[in-house]
């Protein structure tokens, strides 16, 4: 089943360095994959396999050591916005704009659109994610799951070529995070964005992704990649639903490493 | 003697209806409104204070060494009247402006260099060490053997009181900004001046204010003390110097509105102008309660 189509987003042999105070710390060593055009693809893995790190190089903030990334053909050299992030954190909105500023802040600081034309893009996003009559808030009156929301509006508006999210629902309560991820595939649904997603939930991952890569962690390399549909289907080899297929790689990882013999 | 909870029925409720609640929201008392608003707490704190002067005044008897409140209220009023306090105080505000804004500019400069290179952060850093700890008034004496005696003199003494802790402000309210919002800025492509205008300055704001608010008064207090030493500017001198004068006078109550008119200006340049400037910004973006 060779694909033909060129990759939208190419990461090749990418080993990722960054420094603390006193250590010189290998977040991933040698990744590869590839990302293609409506890809939902999700970077899962436990803390510590540099999978935060990694996205951040897809954003242009970190150069890798050795390795290169590619988006369209083009070397990642720096951050820009064809490569919009969405931070875990409520911070990422201004909090001097309000919600259809902060979209439009977006559009017009990257020089895509100007006034009515961005106001137009900006309205037309958050509309989509339902936040239209919270238009003229400011952030501070928002709650986590509508910041997001906001946050993902924000991101969207731009068109970007791919949506590179860390962990965007991570600091969200149990039950609004689910919405968001129904949110999510809904509005994937309608406008087919390309999407870069990384968690370390076993389950969102299940559900948001079409393509998983599993990375084993200090410091982060491929594990796998595996398809995903969302249902979570048994594997007809081992009997084992895909949560629990991916749960026994990551967890094996980790009893090898507590071994005290090599064999 | 069983350490497990007891059994309790389980339930389930039907919602009342929202017209059924009775009380929702109740009006506030006359009384609750009047202690609810901040001006009339602080006014009822001035009227107190004004009492316990006059008091105290009538008490002690003596106008050279405290005069009563209403004797310096009619000096005031009356210095008010004849146009000298305004025209005083406007010497005051228009040498503090200068020594001000020069000094805004200036820490702007510093702070935005240190932002952009490592040696920039050094050189601020070394620079507020050794130089906001010094009083700027002690500058006086070497400004006046090179500026001469006149605004200059007074303008480099302000500058140099107001530069040091903005200065400081600033720079900490620009390394505070939090990494993520950094990002986003230059995610959407913001470099150099555009990303220190359009990211850096509105997330320190509330810094930034700060340090605009304590550069204020230590030009003030600057200010007044440098009339104080060596007054007058070609002939007309500010409301240090006016205190000054009337103290020779042994015009007690006019050295009592000039020091009036002083925290006058105080208040209304805090209540009218910051006040409104934080309302507008740090207060409606959340970032300050």
């Amino acid at each position: 089943m060779g694909v033909a189509v060129e990759p939208l987003l190419s990461v090749n042999g990418v080993t990722l360095q960054y420094k603390t105070k006193e250590h010189l710390v290998t977040a991933t060593y040698r990744v590869s994959f590839d990302v293609y055009s409506s890809d939902r693809f999700v970077l899962l893995g436990p803390s510590g396999c540099g999978k935060s790190t990694l996205l951040k190089a897809a954003g242009g903030y970190i150069a890798p050591v050795e390795g290169e990334l590619r988006l369209k053909g083009q070397r990642i050299s720096k951050p820009g916005p064809d490569r919009v992030m969405v931070f875990q954190e409520f911070d990422q909105l201004l909090p001097w704009k309000t919600v259809k500023e902060n979209a439009m802040f977006a559009l017009e600081s990257s020089a895509r659109l100007k006034g009515r034309q961005a106001e137009e893009r900006a309205m037309s996003y958050i509309e989509k994610v339902n936040l239209a009559r919270f238009a003229d808030a400011y952030p501070h009156t928002l709650s986590g799951g509508m910041k997001q929301r906001v946050a993902i509006a924000r991101g969207m508006a731009m068109e970007p070529d791919i949506l590179l999210m860390d962990e965007p629902f991570a600091a969200l309560d149990a039950l609004t995070r689910r919405k968001m991820q129904d949110e999510l595939m809904q509005l994937w649904e309608e406008t087919r964005f390309t999407v870069l997603f990384v968690t370390h939930s076993i389950p969102e991952a299940v559900r948001i992704g079409n393509r998983i890569l599993l990375l084993s962690p200090h410091p982060g390399q491929v594990k796998a990649e595996l398809n995903s549909d969302g249902s979570d289907p048994e594997d007809p080899a081992t009997g084992l639903r895909l949560s629990e297929r991916i749960h026994n790689m990551l967890f094996s990882e980790e009893d090898l490493g507590e071994e005290p013999t090599h064999v | 003697m069983s350490s497990s909870p007891p059994i309790r029925e389980e339930f389930v409720r039907d919602r009342v209806a929202e017209q059924n609640f009775g009380v929702v929201e109740q009006p506030l008392t006359v009384w609750e409104r009047v202690y609810g608003n901040a001006l009339v707490r602080k006014l009822f704190i001035l009227v107190a204070l004004a009492a316990i002067w006059e008091a105290y005044a009538r008490y002690l008897g003596n106008s050279l060494v405290l005069p009563t409140f209403g004797e310096t209220m009619a000096s005031f009023l009356e210095r008010i009247a004849s146009g000298e306090l305004l025209s005083r105080a406007w010497v005051s505000i228009h040498v503090l402006l200068q020594g001000y804004v020069i000094g805004l500019a200036l820490a702007f400069f510093f702070t935005v260099l240190a932002m952009t290179r490592q040696l920039g952060n050094d050189l601020l850093e070394t620079l507020t060490a050794m130089f906001n700890p010094l009083p700027a008034i002690a500058l006086l004496p070497l400004a006046l053997i090179w500026f001469g005696l006149g605004s200059p003199s007074i303008v480099f003494v302000l500058v140099h009181a107001v530069l040091w802790p903005v200065a400081l402000n600033t720079h900490s309210g620009f390394r505070a900004v939090s990494q993520t919002l950094r990002m986003v800025g230059r995610n959407y492509g913001l470099t150099g001046m555009n990303y220190v205008i359009r990211i850096l300055v509105p997330a320190a704001f509330p810094s930034i204010l700060s340090g605009l608010k304590v550069g204020w008064a230590f030009a003030w207090r600057t200010l007044i003390a440098a009339e104080l030493v060596f007054g007058t500017t070609s002939g007309s001198g500010g409301l240090g110097w006016f205190i000054y004068e009337n103290k020779n006078l042994l015009d007690i109550p006019a050295v009592f509105s000039g020091l009036f008119s002083v925290i006058i200006i105080g208040l209304l340049v805090e209540s009218l102008i910051f006040r409104v400037i934080e309302q507008r910004t740090v207060r409606k973006w959340g970032m300050q309660h």
